[in-house]
């Protein structure tokens, strides 16, 4: 009797993915941890393997599909002796194996997909024919209903802020933070002649170019950081870091040892963690109820990625020391950039860290990376003219940039968070304490 | 000494005002209410609750005359007015015992008194001052009088002695065809008086649906009644027990003579010694101006229910008083009253029962409508219960399938035009609607196949 193949779901929110390529062709004998294809979700490409054995007997969806529904048969398998073409009647559905990222060591097994409430998107009926009829996307528009539920009211008041707005009306805090380097937001796309749309009017004037698809993460980015921009009220604190001491610690400690590279951005990780202990009210979220104080301090750090940015998570950062976290960093960097962070790997995190140092920038403003309350920009180390006991030297330095949630945190917090966050990294053996 | 001190005080305490005092007192407000007559107010001592107690006698005595067509006979049935009357205090005393009971279960200290605001958080009641962060005034109406329209109590009566009459007059005007004056000239129709009613509009009912007010008018006037619209009244003469006027309507003008009057010509607030005057509320046209949450001018000071404005319903003040003290306790998510959704309903023979905006006033705001008929002689229920006689029609938005209005006249629609109003609260379209499943056989089917009928596909007609 042959078993259908679904589409599994690889994270909670995901209710659909990318089938990027089949690696099994149809007829092929599959042994159960066969690899059978690849799937691109919004943030990563993950191997989908094989549990039960068999022969390929029809593959239903060809690679590079966008946008499957998940828990949709992708791939039919017949048991190896059974003849079965045309004879068998419905196929048995049956998940796939929970899916392993080709660099993880072991297949961990999330459940096979099912309709989740977090994903469902709680609209009145007469809401949802509004937004469909004004081709209105609901996941970005707020609720105000009986807990949470759109309705008609908060169709009309997305729909009279107009276009641009729409995309991005506030939308409750999702699961899955993305890494959120203001300057690398994608502009929202301003609605350039009377409502047409973008495309409409390059081609009008005679623009030319060309068609890139949004890839799955490029949605999610234009979603979450539009919606973070426009709902929360972001205000920004600046910080000069002389990094002469940081500079002279990191060369010694390079020097002794051949088993780690410490980075400079090693350091900013570890600063960050420790000032977090000592300020707490910055490692935070926002919610209508309450302020979330998180016990734990998860640190996400963009990595920029040929598909886009996205951060992965040094998990208790404040408990690691230097060389594990340089480790766990390049590790979670190299993987980030062949796509193959595990869901886990760049989901949560409370508070965000992005380095645009090595690019020469010297300072920027990020857009927080939502729920999170406080993302940090750094800048580039450079020389400077600095003034010290009355005359001119030169001196190290880098600008820090504190993005904060002002529904959160207040001047004063962030400013005792980036008071702190310095004073570890100019007297950095106080790190060691 | 009694505590004088409170985080809330409603002042009234009729629907709005009761609901207010308990809600605030489960969201644990130190809460006093402040009545000068009787708890329940107008509603439950003079109004909704005695009608419908006497409706349910007429009602019965209505049947009693038509027991040959259900195959039963009595003898002689006669009303017996002093216990219908009685009956009908009765069902509003034991409602009045109700709500003391409920305030003292939720610790609502309440005053008995005047109450008369002495700036903003502070009332007297004769020598005691009370005051409190909050103060919601909920002092409800009372009947509207004209110059040559005033009640004198014996023969020419507002709600409060129809209610209470003595012997049956021989004849009656009932002046205004809004729910309370329809009401009571069913009543008094329904045990056998003559019954003429006047009204300045254009039709009876004038806020229900043209269609309802002319079928309303066609059956009233099949039992009996004399009905004239576009009618002035003059001055009303009594004398020893008969009142004079004359009545002119359609350009004629005639002398009518009656055994007593009954004037429905609506409500005034009551906005008058309350010490409004030391505090910064504006009162227009007898009511007191609120915002979306209730709120007057003063802050800390807020006005619902029928002293607040129309419509002038119990159900609409105890909605306010909910509203007005969840946003006064900060409760998350509430909404301000949407006043499409408030549902109306008269308990005359036939009932009138409805929610929304009628066909011509969607067609006014500009809506591209569908409208949905189905009448109570397709429906099998009504024929059995010996009710053919009414109609239900749903008015929806052609563009969104919104469900705008329903209104409905016949046997028992005050107690299904619910269905509708959830419909409308819940922001359900007509799909939701069609795939909602209604008990066979009950009257409600027709307000299944009324919206099939709205989108021509009603099975049974």
């Amino acid at each position: 009797m042959p078993i259908d193949i679904l589409m599994p779901a690889l994270s909670p929110t995901m209710t659909e993915g990318n089938l990027a390529k089949w690696l099994k062709k149809e007829g092929d004998a599959i042994r159960a941890g066969d690899v059978l294809c690849e799937i691109e979700t919004d943030k990563a490409t993950m191997e989908v393997e094989a549990v039960d054995e068999g022969i390929l007997e029809a593959i239903l969806v060809p690679g590079g599909t966008q946008a499957v529904k998940v828990n949709a048969p992708i791939a039919r398998l017949r048991a190896e002796g059974d003849t079965g073409k045309g004879a068998a009647p419905a196929a048995a559905p049956r998940a796939v194996a929970a899916p392993a990222t080709a660099a993880g060591p072991a297949a961990v097994a999330p459940a096979p997909a099912a309709p989740r409430s977090g994903s469902r998107i709680i609209a009145s009926p007469l809401a949802r024919r509004l937004a469909a009829a004004a081709g209105l996307d609901l996941t970005g528009v707020a609720g105000s209903g009986p807990r949470g539920r759109i309705i008609k009211h908060d169709v009309t008041e997305a729909l009279a802020r107009g276009p641009v707005a729409r995309a991005a009306a506030a939308a409750p805090a999702a699961a899955a933070p993305v890494a959120a380097a203001a300057p690398a937001a994608a502009p929202p796309v301003r609605s350039p002649a009377g409502g047409d749309d973008t495309r409409a009017w390059s081609d009008k004037v005679g623009l030319k170019y060309r068609l890139q698809a949004n890839s799955g993460m490029r949605k999610v980015i234009a979603r979450r950081l539009t919606e973070a921009k426009q709902t929360i009220p972001h205000f920004y604190l600046s910080i000069e870091v002389a990094l002469d001491a940081v500079l002279k610690i990191r060369a010694d400690l390079n020097a002794r040892s051949d088993a780690y590279k410490l980075s400079v951005n090693d350091f900013v990780i570890r600063a960050v963690a420790l000032a977090l202990r000592k300020v707490p009210a910055a490692n935070a979220a926002w919610t209508d109820e309450n302020i979330l104080l998180y016990d734990q301090v998860d640190l996400s750090v963009a990595v920029a990625t040929p598909a886009g940015l996205i951060t992965p998570i040094i998990k208790a950062a404040d408990a690691k020391g230097l060389a594990v976290i340089s480790a766990e960093m390049k590790d979670l960097a190299a993987r980030a950039r062949d796509g193959k962070l595990k869901p886990e790997e760049f989901q949560g995190g409370t508070f965000t860290i992005s380095n645009l140092g090595m690019f020469g920038i010297r300072e920027f403003s990020a857009i927080i990376n939502p729920p999170q309350a406080c993302i940090l920009a750094v800048g580039a180390g450079e020389q400077r003219p600095v003034v010290r006991d009355g005359a001119l030297a030169i001196a190290t330095a880098m600008t820090c940039t504190l993005s904060i949630d002002h529904r959160v945190v207040d001047g004063a917090v962030g400013a005792a968070f980036l008071a702190a966050f310095k004073k570890l990294l100019e007297d950095p053996l106080t790190m060691l304490l | 000494m009694a505590d004088t001190q409170f985080e809330l005080i409603v002042v009234g305490g009729g629907p709005g005002g009761y609901v207010a005092a308990i809600r605030a007192a489960q969201l644990g407000m130190k809460t006093a209410l402040i009545e000068r007559e009787h708890l329940g107010g107008i509603c439950l001592n003079w109004g909704c609750i005695p009608t419908k107690a006497l409706l349910r006698s007429a009602e019965i005595f209505r049947h009693l005359q038509h027991l040959d067509a259900y195959g039963l006979a009595a003898d002689n049935p006669r009303v017996d007015l002093a216990k219908v009357v009685k009956r009908s205090r009765g069902v509003a005393s034991q409602l009045s015992g109700g709500v003391k009971h409920l305030l003292k279960k939720n610790k609502v200290t309440v005053v008995d008194g005047h109450a008369r605001l002495e700036g903003a958080g502070r009332l007297r009641v004769g020598d005691t001052l009370y005051t409190a962060r909050h103060i919601i005034l909920a002092t409800g109406a009372r009947a509207r009088s004209l110059p040559g329209l005033m009640p004198d109590g014996k023969l020419i009566w507002t709600y409060k002695e129809a209610m209470v009459p003595a012997g049956l007059p021989k004849s009656l005007l009932v002046v205004g065809s809004g729910a309370i004056g329809i009401e009571f000239a069913s009543f008094y129709n329904a045990l056998g008086v003559t019954v003429t009613i006047a009204e300045v509009l254009d039709r009876v009912l004038p806020v229900e649906d043209e269609e309802i007010s002319a079928l309303a008018r066609k059956s009233f006037e099949k039992q009996g009644m004399r009905i004239l619209t576009g009618a002035k009244v003059g001055p009303l003469k009594a004398g020893a027990d008969s009142v004079t006027t004359t009545l002119e309507a359609g350009g004629k003008s005639e002398a009518l003579t009656v055994d007593r009057v009954i004037l429905a010509l609506g409500i005034v607030g009551n906005v008058e010694d309350i010490g409004l005057e030391t505090t910064r509320v504006k009162v227009e046209k007898t009511h007191i101006l609120t915002d979306e949450w209730c709120r007057t001018d003063e802050p800390g000071l807020y006005a619902i229910g029928d002293v607040a404005g129309a419509p002038w319903l119990a159900h609409k003040a105890s909605h306010e008083g909910v509203i007005c003290v969840e946003k006064i306790a900060g409760v998350p998510g509430v909404h301000p009253l949407d006043l499409r959704s408030i549902p109306g309903c008269t308990y005359s023979q036939p009932q009138i029962a409805s929610v929304g905006l009628s066909e011509a006033k969607a067609k006014a705001k500009g809506y591209q409508v569908r409208v949905g008929r189905f009448p109570f002689i397709g429906n099998g229920k009504a024929i059995a219960l010996g009710e053919p006689e009414g109609l239900v029609k749903t008015v929806f938005d052609a563009a969104t399938g919104e469900l705008l209005g329903a209104h409905m006249i016949g046997a028992e629609v005050t107690e299904m035009i619910q269905g509708y109003t959830v419909a409308r609260t819940l922001e359900t379209t007509e799909a939701e609607l069609m795939h909602t499943v209604f008990p066979h056989p009950t009257l409600s089917e027709m307000m299944h196949e009324s919206v099939l009928a709205a989108y021509g596909r009603a099975i049974h007609i």
